[in-house]
């Protein structure tokens, strides 16, 4: 109750039916019988302070009606069992928003050019203040992003959560998987040191044993027949401005769709039967609801 | 089809004189689609336009390069007297301008030897890139063959595969003599046979129907006839 109180009005998780809107002392029965004593000014001042983040946020839903979008979304119903299996897709996601956040920033020191980029990197982890713990946070970060959306897709599979209504989920959830993988592929191009150069040219000519395409797709990844400095500017503004705009907006519609076709409980949960397989008669009488769940 | 408003803006109003009704409703004389059709259609076209007007440019730039050929770069590597028959030389020169060290590249270069059944008097310049996925390859004088760090292939002296996973022998660059001087230019892959086709990138099979599975790259150069 206490922590509700913290909660602006239009946030606060909305009332169950019957138990009315959960505000005190508004009714126009109460003003009509007992009219309240007039508050003093420093009192009158002080409410008027507390509900200060209400009004504005009373201001904006106003004009947005967010706040029917948000209560619904926040304090949306979970089947039965939910554990922290549940917790891999958040956790993929807060992995995302810690690579854009420390990207940015490296994207502020750090030089696309193949003459320059080896330089601007060892500038980064030698003179830039923090330099080397945003790198190394984006770096591993990236690793850790993989592993998590690996472990997310496992999830979804073990728990059958990819069934019907949930397939186009699925389907861009792979669609997010494959853009994570060329996000990680064609960042490792870009510190420019012999490791990143020869693990570009392994990728690309793996990508290059595809039959048919494969030729030019190895030529359009490189921007030419051999790699140069237009593949470190082509990777760089794929992994920087491509893929994080295609990321964001497939994560926005994955998010979508698990906010309105809710979660699956996991498959060791029994759907709760009906309490009771009562005879006909009795259902006559006015047998109690017969508990159907909400998963 | 006619909606509400067409309808009210017609003679169904009561008391007004009948206008004559177009057939089918919502049809003007002589007009084969409604005006609403028609802008809706004219609406998305331009649309339509406007973003191929965008989108196409942009995508020719990012494509374009797959159909760029480079300007044909020769360098003189040493002079012929140099290289010899029984053992290569290995050379580094550049092959891809503008990027410093990271566009040279090795080649290790002898003359031609007709014991393996060569044409006399050539100079044959074999490519240090991997046929399996571009690593380099190092020539071991001892064993008189070559040796990818990567993955374990294996070529022999001509460079042909003895072992491991590479799917064709290792290419070679164009080889001439000029002013006394060996230059070496555009790279060419061969078949198992030895025979030049054009480039192809490590991994891809040459020969036969592979030629066709993998198709040569409008961004290469043509082989060396013969």
């Amino acid at each position: 109750m206490k922590l509700d109180s913290l909660i602006p009005a239009p946030l606060r998780k909305p009332a169950k039916p019957g138990e009315g809107n959960g505000s005190k002392g508004a009714a126009p029965a109460d003003l009509k019988t007992a009219p309240p004593e007039r508050p003093s000014d420093a009192q009158r001042l002080g409410d008027r302070a507390k509900e200060a983040p209400a009004d504005v946020l009373a201001w904006v839903d106003q004009r947005t009606a967010a706040s029917g979008f948000l209560t619904g979304m926040l304090y949306r119903k979970v089947p039965k069992g939910t554990n922290w299996f549940y917790t891999l897709g958040s956790a993929t996601l807060i992995a995302f928003i810690a690579q854009a956040t420390t990207g940015v920033f490296l994207a502020m020191f750090y030089t696309p050019s193949t003459t320059q980029a080896y330089a601007s990197i060892a500038h980064i982890n030698n003179d830039v203040f923090l330099g080397q713990l945003v790198h190394g946070m984006h770096k591993w970060g990236s690793s850790v992003m993989v592993i998590l959306i690996f472990l997310h897709m496992g999830r979804t599979f073990f728990f059958g959560a990819y069934k019907y209504p949930r397939e186009l989920n699925w389907v861009i959830g792979v669609v997010l998987l494959i853009l994570t993988m060329t996000m990680a592929f064609t960042g490792y191009l870009l510190p420019f040191d012999q490791r990143s150069f020869w693990a570009s040219v392994v990728g690309i000519n793996i990508n290059g044993t595809g039959p048919i395409v494969g030729p030019y797709l190895s030529d359009f990844l490189r921007a030419g027949p051999e790699l140069g400095a237009t593949t470190l500017s082509r990777f760089y503004a794929i992994h920087m401005l491509l893929l994080p705009g295609a990321i964001i907006a497939l994560i926005g519609a994955h998010l979508y769709l698990v906010v309105k076709l809710g979660t699956t409980a996991p498959p060791w949960m029994k759907a709760e039967k009906p309490k009771a397989a009562a005879p006909v008669s009795q259902l006559d009488a006015g047998v109690e609801g017969n508990g159907a769940s909400s998963g | 089809m006619s909606d509400e408003a067409d309808k009210q803006n017609g003679a169904e109003a009561a008391g007004r004189p009948q206008r004559p009704q177009p057939e089918p409703p919502g049809y003007f004389e002589g007009e084969s689609m409604t005006r609403r059709r028609a802008f809706t259609v004219a609406v998305q076209g331009i649309g339509g336009l406007a973003g191929a007007a965008i989108v196409l440019p942009a995508v020719g730039f990012a494509v374009a390069p797959i159909f760029h050929r480079g300007k044909e770069r020769w360098e003189a590597v040493g002079p012929v007297g140099d290289f010899v028959e029984d053992t290569y030389r290995q050379v580094v020169f550049t092959e891809t301008e503008g990027i410093g060290d990271a566009g040279k590249t090795t080649a290790y270069v002898r003359k031609s030897s007709t014991q393996l059944g060569e044409k006399p008097n050539e100079i044959v310049a074999v490519s240090n890139r991997c046929a399996h996925l571009g690593c380099p390859v190092r020539f071991v004088e001892a064993a008189g063959n070559f040796i990818c760090p990567c993955h374990g292939g294996v070529y022999d002296f001509q460079g042909k595969r003895i072992g491991g996973p590479p799917v064709r022998p290792l290419d070679q660059f164009q080889a001439r003599v000029r002013a006394g001087q060996v230059e070496l230019g555009p790279r060419f892959s061969v078949t198992s046979q030895l025979e030049p086709v054009r480039a192809r990138d490590p991994g891809e099979f040459t020969g036969g129907i592979w030629e066709y599975l993998y198709p040569p790259r409008p961004s290469t150069f043509p082989p060396p006839s013969g």
